[in-house]
């Protein structure tokens, strides 16, 4: 197995079995606002606890391992075929090894070959920047929070969403209503203003590679993520839609540029169980750092 | 915390209301989406399955092949049931099924059919993949493991002391319907 690969391995092994530190204080501080001996406290002791299984087990915090979405910053001129077949060798390693879920199915067939490499999965977006640095950053996405991101055309009078802000925040809140505890709450929106299908629910999923207690560098956008984090966790939805106060953990939102025909607001949804991890690779394609 | 251990009986499951919480105990079969497709189109529970009185588990479990051929349970939360919405109710009607594991909730039909042949919904947290594995005892069998692959196949466990709590009794009760309308109502003076 080359360097890469092992790197790779670990860093899969890892995301999988090990919920990122931000990630987990945010689950820690909603346990100590939800009332005691509520349905909700309840959920989140089991969730912590599961947690802390997971990583002491090395084993995945969820058995849905999910779409596995890889984030790749690499310098011009780098090699992104073979990194890319590297890293579908590396996810095969993983599955036998219990990481990941055998969880890739072909659409047509039906059929599951149980090795979780197949057309478009896993997913690699590469980006070139002006370091030498290798960062490959890993999210495993879930089907269940998947299912439940929607995307909205504006205007919609149902809604009496307009193409303003004011309408952007009635199709965001409408999503977590319309989410309750489907999509395993307490969540994570991430959410795209603009674009079109395709990139709007792509960057939405590219928020989800930011820290929860960052703010947002836009104060519109960061004034919009405030208010619907707050708006929401006043609903009443609660952890696994139980009740409670705890209905989201943060709120994540980008603004893209969009045709004047086209008004999207595409709003992804990440479970509690983030899994979100990322290292930097040396020139020997050993993990220097971890970037979460 | 209440214990429901197996035989699950209509008695056991009628006692129950919304919002108990519940350690269940006993022999439990997986089944999702490809299950529950194919029991709605006709399709035949394989010999050494029964569901009668019986739970079923909105499940797709890791599960890794031991040496001496047996199986490890390895991760095994709920998946979500309301895709097995079409399905259930019948299910429910024909099989004599008297609990349905699962997570997110489940809509009207399963909510009537709960209702009126006695079965109750078990709610288990979504995502808590190594606290639930932890109550599988033992792997007693597979079936449908080449046609359906690991994780739509049915898997026939032996569970101890797993959490759940009873979202939709049998009394024609549902918390998910109850926590919508209540966040539908806060949300609208929030507009």
């Amino acid at each position: 197995m080359s360097q890469l690969q092992a790197s790779l391995v670990e860093l899969i092994r890892r995301t999988s079995a090990e919920i990122p530190d931000d990630v987990h204080q945010a689950i820690l501080t909603s346990l100590e606002n939800e009332k005691k001996g509520s349905l909700a406290a309840s959920a989140i002791k089991i969730i912590d606890q599961n947690i802390a299984l997971a990583k002491q087990k090395s084993q995945p915090i969820c058995q849905d391992t999910g779409s596995i979405l890889f984030y790749v910053d690499v310098p011009v001129g780098y090699d992104q075929i073979t990194f890319a077949e590297t890293a579908r060798e590396a996810v095969k390693e993983a599955t036998k090894k219990g990481f990941l879920r055998q969880n890739s199915v072909d659409s047509l067939t039906g059929k599951n070959d149980g090795t979780n490499v197949g057309p478009g999965a896993p997913a690699f977006h590469f980006h070139q920047h002006h370091s030498p640095d290798v960062n490959v950053r890993l999210v495993l996405k879930g089907g269940g929070c998947e299912n439940v991101g929607a995307q909205y055309s504006l205007p919609i009078e149902k809604l009496q969403a307009n193409r303003d802000h004011d309408g952007c925040r009635r199709v965001i809140l409408d999503a977590i209503l319309q989410a309750q505890g489907k999509g395993c709450g307490p969540g994570i929106l991430g959410v795209c203003i603009g674009g079109d299908r395709a990139t709007g629910y792509e960057l939405s999923k590219t928020q989800f590679l930011r820290r929860l207690e960052d703010r947002n560098p836009n104060p519109e956008l960061d004034g919009l993520e405030q208010d619907i984090l707050k708006t929401a966790n006043e609903l009443g939805i609660g952890p696994m839609g139980f009740g409670g106060k705890t209905t989201l953990l943060g709120v994540k939102i980008c603004a893209a540029n969009r045709v004047p025909a086209s008004f999207f607001v595409s709003v992804s949804y990440m479970c509690w169980a983030y899994r979100r991890q990322g290292v930097q690779l040396d020139a020997g394609s050993n993990i220097e750092k971890w970037l979460y | 915390m209440i214990k429901l251990s197996f035989p699950f009986t209509e008695e056991k499951v009628r006692a129950l209301k919304v919002g108990d919480e519940v350690l269940i105990s006993g022999v439990v079969f997986t089944g999702r989406d490809a299950v529950h497709k194919y029991l709605h189109e006709g399709g035949k529970l394989p010999d050494g399955v029964s569901l009668r009185d019986g739970i079923i588990y909105h499940c797709g479990p890791v599960m890794m092949k031991q040496p001496d051929g047996s199986w490890k349970c390895t991760a095994a939360g709920p998946t979500t049931s309301i895709r097995e919405e079409p399905y259930q109710w019948q299910i429910i009607r024909d099989f004599g099924v008297r609990g349905v594991i699962g997570k997110g909730g489940m809509g009207d039909r399963t909510l009537a059919a709960c209702k009126e042949y006695g079965c109750v919904y078990l709610h288990a947290v979504g995502g808590a993949a190594q606290v639930l594995a932890e109550c599988v005892n033992k792997v007693r069998n597979v079936y449908f493991a080449a046609e359906f692959g690991a994780p739509e196949a049915i898997w026939e466990l032996e569970i101890a002391d797993f959490p759940a709590v009873v979202t939709i009794d049998a009394h024609g009760n549902s918390l998910h319907r109850d926590i919508f309308a209540s966040s539908q109502a806060a949300l609208a003076e929030r507009l």
